[in-house]
Parts: C-alpha cells; sequence; structure tokens
C-alpha cells in the first residue's frame, strides 16, 4: 500500500459495525451524550461504559441544538479510548464546505463511520435566534459524503488530489412518522443516495414496526442496507407518556405504558405520594423504575430481532449510559463477536 | 405581495428623535393590500406622533404623504418638495421603499416605520402567510406549486424530515408541514413518483447567497440618446 492509497481488504471501509453486519452478526450500537461544557474527561468516563458492548457508539452534533462538544472532538477522544465512534453530522450548522472540510479532518484524525441528519430545528434548542445553514438536506449529505468515497470527488465535482475519506455511511429512518405511507420511499431515497446502514428513531411500537418492515421487504431495502432499530430504556411512566404525546413519529403501547406504571408494585412505597416518601423511598423508586425501563428494552430487542430484515439495535440511552451494559447482556449480546 | 408589519411605536420615536419637521410616507401598492404602509396607516401614524409629541412637551410637526409606489423613481419625483423641507423622512413602505427614498434623495435621512417580512399572500381576511422566498430558481414544478424552500423550515429539498405530526411543524402547530402539503397534492395528482428522484443540492448562487442580484433586460433598456432626453 502506498502513501495515497486506502486498503480496505474487500469492505468499503472496513469498521467493526460493517465486519460485524458483513458476516450476519447482529450489530449493536450506542450513543454517548456529549457534555456541555469542555469536559473533555466526562467523554472518557461514558466511553468507558460503553467499551466492549457497543460495535460503533454514536457521537451527537449538538443535538436538539444545544451546544455540546462538537461529534468530531468527541470522536477523536473516543478514538484514543479505543472505540470506533459513529460521528453524527447535521446539516443545520454547516454548509457544503464546512461539512466537507470537517470530514476530512475527522478521517484523518481516525474516524471511519459517519450518520447523516437534517438537524433539529434550532428553535428547539438554547440559541433559537441563531441563524440556520441548511445549504444541503441529509439525502444530499448521504450522496456527497458517499460520493467522496466512491467517485473520489468533492461535492462541486472535483477530484481528490490525495487519499479520500472513506466513511461507512449511516443514514436515520423514522419508520412512524408522518405521512406514513411515504417513510418506505424515503428510505428507499437514502440508501439509493448511498446509505450503508440505517438507525431508526426509538420504537416502542412493535406491530407498527413490523408492518413498516414488510413494505421494506416487500421493495427489498433490507437486502440494500443493514437496518439498526432504535431501542431506548424508559425511567418512567412519565417519560412514556411524555414520548407518546410530544415526540412526533414515537409510539409508545399502553402495554409497556402499564409496565412502567406497575414498577415496584408490591414494595410498601409504591402507590405512595411524593410527599409522603422518604428519600430513601424516592431511590427504591426510581431503581425499581429504570429496571423495569432495561427489562422492558431487553424484551423489545427480543421481539425486534424476529424481524426479518432487522440487521441489529440502535440503542439511545443518553445520560443513562449505565444502562447499556445490562441491556446488551440481557438480550444475550454480550459478548460482542470478533469480527 | 410584500409583506410589512407596523414598528413598534416607541421604536419608530426613537428612530425619530427630536426632529422638529417629520413627513410620513406611505405607499399605495404591497403595504397598502396588506394594511401596514397605505394612505390610512400614514394618517393615523402621523397623527399617533403629533399627538404623543405634545404630550411630551416637544410637539413635531408631522405630515404625511403616499405615494403610488416608492419604489420607482418618477413616483418619488412627485413628492420632492415635501422631501426637501422635512427634516426626517419616516418611510413606511418596505425595505425597498426606504432604500429608494435614500439613493433618490442623497441629502434627506430617511428611517423605517414597518418591518418588512415576507413574500406572501392573505390567506384570510387578517392573515398573511410566506409562500416564496425569492430563491431565483424555481423548485415549484417538482413539488406541485407548494414551496419547500420557503414553507419547509428546513428548506428541505427531498422529502419530508419526519417531524411532522397531523400535517403541521415539530416547530409550530401552526405552521402547515410543507412537504405534507406536497406529498397530499402529488398523492392526489397521482404524481408521488416525483418524489422518489434525489433532488440534487441546491443551486443557491442564484439565491441572496450569490450576492446581491441584478437583472439586465438589454431588450428593454433605452438606447443612450433615449435616455439622456
Amino acid at each position: 500500500m502506498t502513501a495515497n492509497e486506502n486498503n480496505t481488504n474487500g469492505y468499503l471501509v472496513g469498521t467493526t459495525l460493517e465486519r460485524m453486519l458483513k458476516a450476519g452478526h447482529f450489530a449493536v450500537t450506542g450513543e454517548l451524550g456529549s457534555p456541555q461544557s469542555a469536559h473533555g474527561e466526562e467523554i472518557r468516563a461514558k466511553a468507558a461504559l460503553l467499551k466492549g458492548y457497543a460495535d460503533g457508539v454514536n457521537l451527537t452534533d449538538n443535538q436538539t441544538a444545544i451546544v455540546r462538544i462538537s461529534s468530531i472532538a468527541a470522536g477523536a477522544i473516543l478514538v484514543q479510548e479505543g472505540l470506533e465512534p459513529i460521528i453524527q453530522m447535521t446539516c443545520r450548522d454547516r454548509n457544503r464546505l464546512a461539512i466537507q472540510a470537517d470530514l476530512l479532518g475527522a478521517y484523518a484524525l481516525g474516524m471511519r463511520n459517519l450518520l447523516c441528519l437534517t438537524g433539529d430545528h434550532q428553535i428547539f434548542g438554547n440559541h433559537p435566534t441563531a441563524k440556520h445553514v441548511f445549504d444541503i438536506d441529509s439525502i444530499q449529505l448521504v450522496q456527497m459524503v458517499a460520493d467522496m468515497r466512491d467517485k473520489k470527488v468533492f461535492q462541486c465535482g472535483d477530484e481528490f488530489k490525495g487519499i479520500e475519506p472513506r466513511f461507512f455511511v449511516g443514514a436515520a429512518s423514522a419508520p412512524l412518522a408522518d405521512p406514513l405511507d411515504f417513510r418506505p420511499y424515503r428510505l428507499a431515497k437514502k440508501i439509493n443516495a448511498g446509505a450503508n446502514f440505517i438507525q431508526t428513531q426509538l420504537v416502542y411500537d412493535v406491530p407498527a414496526f413490523a408492518k413498516f418492515m414488510e413494505k421494506v421487504r416487500e421493495m427489498g431495502l433490507h437486502e440494500k442496507t443493514s437496518i439498526l432499530v432504535g431501542v431506548g430504556p424508559l425511567k418512567s411512566a412519565g417519560m412514556a407518556r411524555y414520548m407518546k404525546n410530544n415526540v412526533p413519529g414515537i409510539d409508545v403501547p399502553d402495554e409497556i405504558i402499564d409496565r412502567m406504571t406497575a414498577a415496584g408494585k408490591g414494595e410498601p412505597w409504591f402507590g405512595k405520594k411524593n410527599a409522603e416518601m422518604t428519600k430513601e423511598e424516592k431511590r427504591a423508586r426510581s431503581k425499581a423504575r429504570r429496571e423495569e425501563g432495561i427489562q422492558v428494552c431487553i424484551d423489545l430487542i427480543k421481539e425486534l430481532r424476529e424481524i426479518e430484515g432487522v440487521a441489529g439495535v440502535h440503542i439511545m440511552a443518553i445520560e443513562w449510559e449505565k444502562a447499556v451494559k445490562p441491556i446488551v447482556e440481557g438480550a444475550g449480546l454480550y459478548p460482542r463477536p470478533s469480527v | 405581495m410584500i409583506i410589512a408589519e407596523q414598528k413598534p411605536l416607541d421604536e419608530i420615536k426613537n428612530l425619530i428623535g427630536d426632529a422638529e419637521k417629520v413627513l410620513v410616507v406611505g405607499c399605495g401598492t404591497c403595504v397598502t393590500v396588506c394594511f401596514a404602509g397605505g394612505d390610512r396607516e400614514a394618517q393615523i401614524l402621523a397623527s399617533s406622533l403629533r399627538m404623543s409629541s405634545k404630550l411630551n412637551g416637544h410637539p413635531m410637526e408631522v405630515t404625511d404623504v403616499t405615494v403610488q409606489r416608492q419604489c420607482e423613481w418618477e413616483y418619488l419625483d412627485e413628492i420632492e418638495n415635501e422631501i426637501k423641507e422635512a427634516d426626517i423622512i419616516l418611510s413606511i413602505g418596505c425595505g425597498i421603499g426606504v432604500q429608494a427614498i435614500a439613493e433618490h434623495f442623497p441629502d434627506c435621512w430617511v428611517v423605517p416605520g414597518l418591518n418588512t417580512t415576507f413574500l406572501g399572500l392573505p390567506s384570510e381576511q387578517g392573515i398573511w402567510e410566506e409562500r416564496c422566498m425569492a430563491c431565483g430558481n424555481c423548485v415549484l414544478g417538482l413539488t406541485g406549486g407548494i414551496c419547500p424552500v420557503a414553507r419547509c423550515s428546513k428548506s428541505l429539498l427531498n422529502g419530508p424530515c419526519g417531524g411532522s405530526e397531523d400535517g403541521h411543524c415539530e416547530i409550530d402547530p401552526d405552521v402547515p408541514c410543507a412537504w405534507q402539503l406536497i406529498y397530499d397534492r402529488l398523492a392526489s395528482k397521482d404524481k408521488l413518483d416525483l418524489l422518489l428522484e434525489i433532488e440534487p443540492p441546491k443551486d443557491w448562487s442564484t439565491a441572496h447567497d450569490g450576492g446581491p442580484r441584478k437583472i439586465v433586460r438589454e431588450d428593454l433598456m433605452l438606447e443612450t440618446e433615449e435616455a439622456e432626453a
């Protein structure tokens, strides 16, 4: 291999995630929420919780439009810690020049997995008076980075003179968002643009997701990409209800809300009002609810894994990275196969 | 049309400062139709400023005049004398009108009385909505006559983002999701296949991103002698 060639041994890129999927193993990815400060040690501490339990770790890009350590900077820390980052890149804060420049840098720093997103509108975040960019959208972003790798060109068409950045390119899918009938077709567009893997929005409604996957299989999409279904542990019935009522494209079935409500049933504190509870009782309640949340998540993974065309699971336990270990173990996905 | 709305009176008073003779200039076109800066609004604003200056103990002489179109020199020529007599011009035309006055009468000091908000239409009496961002490269032929550049909060070109619910945008339940509208319209015309094509990155050089824009139509330009005559 000469200095200006990328050697990928038959893989597009050769990341653990790509190898895992190509070998037919059920893949596991996790997510790490970067701090809203310059506290890099916090990333190292969270990385330690995920090491060995995920084939790749998503690093959010100013998630919900709140300023945090950048995904690429956090990715550099993960590389140092021996984890494989999946850097998220949104179209909200950067134009095509900045995105390409940052991705060249990310590649040079050892990052190889990329998730392309449109990005949450800035109105939801902590700088609602900001000017957004949206020079390109997520599908155009997927195409741009796939072309950087496969055609060795910048978005403008100019050819790379040196090493091209080779990313294993991912995109998101919101299988249960409006307009519902269009969702498989939007997924197809992302695949046609070059998405090698897909991470979905959180899924709690398994039958509805199974229906989406039926259409996906009918269109043969699961054979053209690897679909990792999004799951996340609930902390309480209140959180479940909030997501059901406030997050577009997420429906939490009553059965799951009931399970969360019943967490700790039979304990002396169960059914007491907040004001009547001691600190210890509140702690016990929170623990019982979290344990049930983890169990619900494990059960969801087991059910979703049975759906044909599901290639893996993306566990989103933001600000609760500790939950990943028991979930992965409980779902029978530990230890991770070596590839 | 161009939609605008009046600035808060306190802001207008600050812009005017301690001028003694104020001329409020209305415009008879877009801002008249959207009830922001026509003859009626010019009269009301002039009267409000007179009253408030009297209450402050420093009465100002505030007059008003409305031209057919503030954005064309020939209509501005008609009010040259009024402009020259005033200490300050308060234009309640759109941003174009304010600039036209500044450009045409370099000796005058002009301030805006309106905030120019968007290009749109009255969707019903008393409600105006944005419809166009003047991007200079119209995509309406692909989207069933509904503009995703102006009406999608993220100006997406490849379909709905996943953040809409019951047909409204995630940023505000009062904002319809442009892509839901486009989807429904294309579905009703059996043209959903238009949505399956990947729309490449947009050429924004025709929008403001390419710098201030200008159109030259030589076929319409007057010969030099003709122009001088």
